[in-house]
């Protein structure tokens, strides 16, 4: 452990930056805002490389105390920080990614009218995130958690004008309110039972606890409400219907929050809990099970999406299942590096989803684009090599990890590889499907200014002075953001080539790490992993030939097959009616009870019925008791020679005692 | 020597014709002199016990009663002529204006 004096600042920067533009950015110029938003965000950025230069392993992990928060007896919870190799890797992918994010929103929201709160919020919810991957103890990690869950809320219904974009909002933050509920208990647990919510304390405690293979313990209880928490945060099953809603946001927020960074946080708290976990394998089997369903179910959802942004969020649910699969059979560190390729690439597509939807004018309907390659080149050329990455084709980002994943999954069990062998498949048709809708064949949309009313007047961050005649190219602001994590996106996936990755973040995960190697199964056949290796390759491109044929060869195919499918069809495309079904089990039954037995029959009864039945009763009384008061004189002695009568009846009938 | 007894029964009497006074009579100068009655009722009784236990303290209260009912029949003939002034009765039925 080494004290680090300026680990506080890399947080508190964009904070300074957020407060800024939130008192005084109405009456700030464009271009001041502009530089507070950049200048505090960069520096952060700048900070986490500065951090990252004077990072070594043998000195790691760095913490830093800022001040007291919670002294109880022998509880004590600090506001302190911490930076080992696990919280370094995300520190530099949610500040450098969100700082190109942050350079990109400069291009996309620049004729908002709310630019300034949007700017804000950007720095506001880096400042969360920050305190949520460099937390050294649960609670300051939970201060982050709800903040990211606040920042997102506000982003999404950004444009609040907007019914859909409000409610998304509202949903999000509901859905995610279930997931903390989950967490918030397992930080009740871990007080109880460890004393304390230090990451160091607690994972010590569990240490010295012997694995709970037999049946359900502590542990376990813990593992499992965390992943509640997880699933809630980074949108698995159950809990993930709010991210494909949460895409009313602006372009990117969805970019950031809702690919990169923030529903990453449920991996990223799995992982550093590794200690817990890697002492409860129910807990694990049940991440490794609920991973690797959300990947397969998402997957087929985002199959028959047509709005190009759904898909995304689709693909994104789907991505992070792997990630948790890969925690679930040990191999945490396989699922953080897919986090941060995923980061680059996802980020990525949805950057260049969000370029297209400013090239045609706000149209996100892929049906209504097609043939954009040429009015777009950057874009086309950025999004293709990302979306190779995702498909899982060599040399690409998204190839190393996934393939990781998907070795480490094979050790643990054969049916999760089948499985995310399949979702892989899956994966690289829709995201192909995606670029041939998009940027094959012929522009399909109408070479009009862009129609009101699908895009109601909030949203004019797209209806921007020239009319939109023909799709075009975006602005270089835009573009430099894509490059740089188009050139990411290739590259990134090297860091992990010879397992060095994993080697580096091995301190983190000493106790994982022993059963993933015995999982895995070190001695297995380098042949094997060849294998499977070539695998993963051919359904990858199985999936390119498939979309390719589908949608560039045959353009009329897909409409006959999903006609010919039916049923099936629909229910893919209705998201296998998950909403409606929520909407019918709890959204409704909860409305209604809420209405008619919490408010007409508790509240305006019970509790309006208390008020005012006592003002009521009170009333009645004096209206009876007022005429007593009748101004009589001889009847106000009456009464009180009856009272003295009264009285002194009963001193006589029961005798006077001292 | 006259028992204890007459003297409290004498003193009930009073007590009971100054309540009975106070209730019937309607003219206040005849209610005021049921309160005094009523309080004199009560000092022989004060007086009586004071001379049975041979304790002072009985007659000493007496005195008090008496400058307090001095007192209150000065404030009270006040009261009674300020009444007479301004409504031109003595009759407590008709001086009701404080009633609901």
């Amino acid at each position: 452990m080494t004290p680090n004096p300026y680990l506080w600042l890399v947080p508190l920067l964009p904070l300074a930056g957020a407060a800024i533009n939130a008192f005084f950015g109405r009456r700030l110029p464009k271009g001041t805002i502009t530089a507070i938003a950049l200048l505090f965000c960069g520096a952060a950025f700048a900070m986490a490389l500065f951090l990252a230069a004077g990072f070594s392993s043998a000195s790691a992990p760095y913490y830093c105390d800022l001040a007291h928060w919670i002294r109880s007896g022998n509880f004590q919870v600090d506001f302190s920080f911490y930076l080992d190799q696990l919280s370094l890797v995300m520190l530099l992918v949610v500040t450098g990614v969100g700082f190109l994010i942050h350079i990109y929103s400069v291009g996309y929201m620049a004729d908002d009218d709310g630019y300034y709160r949007f700017m804000a919020y950007l720095n506001l919810f880096m400042f969360f995130m920050l305190t949520l991957v460099l937390a050294k103890n649960y609670l300051v990690m939970f201060i982050g958690w709800e903040g990211v869950g606040l920042a997102s809320y506000l982003l999404i219904g950004f444009w609040f004008t907007k019914d859909s974009a409000a409610a998304a909002g509202k949903k999000a933050f509901i859905v995610n309110r279930i997931g903390d509920f989950g967490f918030l208990i397992a930080l009740f647990l871990m007080i109880q039972h460890f004393g304390s919510l230090d990451f160091a304390h607690v994972f010590a405690a569990a240490r010295t606890m012997s694995p709970e293979t037999g049946g359900a313990g502590l542990l376990t209880a813990i593992g499992l409400l965390l992943m509640v928490g997880a699933s809630g945060k980074s949108a698995q099953i159950p809990l993930y219907v709010w991210l494909p809603d949460a895409m009313e946001g602006p372009t990117p927020v969805s970019a950031l929050i809702h690919a990169a960074t923030m529903v990453t946080a449920g991996v990223y708290m799995v992982a550093r809990s590794s200690a817990i976990f890697d002492r409860a394998p129910l807990a694990l089997t049940v991440v490794a099970i609920i991973g690797t369903l959300t990947a397969l179910f998402a997957a087929t959802i985002g199959i028959a999406q047509t709005d190009i942004k759904k898909v995304l969020a689709y693909s994104t649910v789907s991505q992070l299942g792997y990630m948790f699969m890969a925690c679930g059979v040990g191999a945490f560190s396989a699922g953080i590096f897919h986090l941060m390729t995923h980061a680059f690439f996802k980020g990525l597509l949805f950057l260049a989803a969000g370029s297209v939807i400013h090239g045609v004018g706000g149209e996100q309907d892929m049906r209504k684009m097609g043939g954009l390659r040429t009015y777009m080149p950057w874009t086309f050329t950025t999004m293709g090599i990302a979306t190779l990455a995702i498909a899982g084709i060599p040399p690409l980002a998204g190839f190393w990890s996934k393939d990781e994943i998907l070795w480490k999954a094979y050790g643990a069990s054969p049916v999760y590889w089948l499985i995310g062998v399949v979702t892989a498949f899956i994966t690289s048709f829709y995201m192909f499907r995606l670029m041939y809708m998009t940027f094959g064949g012929e522009y399909r949309g109408a070479a009009a200014p862009s129609a009101p009313g699908h895009h109601p007047p909030a949203d004019n961050a797209h209806s921007h002075g020239h009319a939109h005649g023909d799709p075009h190219e975006s602005p270089g602001v835009m573009l430099g953001p894509l490059v740089i994590l188009a050139l990411l996106s290739i590259v990134g996936g090297f860091v992990g080539y010879g397992n060095r990755f994993e080697h580096f973040l091995a301190p983190v995960f000493q106790g994982a790490r022993d059963v993933a190697q015995e999982a895995s199964g070190e001695s297995a056949s380098h042949s094997l992993e060849y294998l499977l290796m070539g695998v993963s390759i051919s359904v990858a491109a199985l999936g390119w030939l498939l979309a390719y044929w589908l949608y560039s060869r045959r353009p009329q195919l897909p409409a006959r097959i999903a006609t010919s499918l039916g049923g099936l069809y629909r229910a893919v495309a209705n998201k296998y009616y998950i909403d409606e079904l929520y909407a019918v089990l709890f959204v409704r039954p909860l409305i209604e009870g809420s209405t008619t037995i919490l408010w007409h029959d508790v509240d305006q009864q019970v509790i309006d019925g208390a008020v005012n039945g006592s003002a009521h009763a009170a009333r009645e009384v004096s209206d009876e008791v007022r005429h007593m008061q009748s101004g009589n004189l001889r009847s106000y002695a009456g009464w009180v020679a009856a009272g003295g009568a009264v009285v002194i009846a009963y001193m006589v009938w029961m005798g006077v005692t001292h | 020597m006259v028992p204890l007894s007459c003297y409290l029964v004498l003193s009930g009497i009073l007590f009971v014709c100054g309540v009975l006074g106070f209730l019937i009579n309607r003219n206040i100068i005849t209610i005021f002199m049921s309160i005094e009655l009523m309080l004199n009722g009560v000092n022989l009784s004060f007086v009586a016990f004071a001379a049975q236990w041979h304790a002072l303290s009985g007659q000493v209260f007496v005195f008090f009663v008496m400058v307090v009912a001095a007192a209150e029949a000065a404030v009270g003939l006040a009261i009674i002529i300020a009444v007479y002034r301004t409504r031109e009765t003595l009759n407590v039925d008709r001086v009701n204006l404080l009633k609901l």
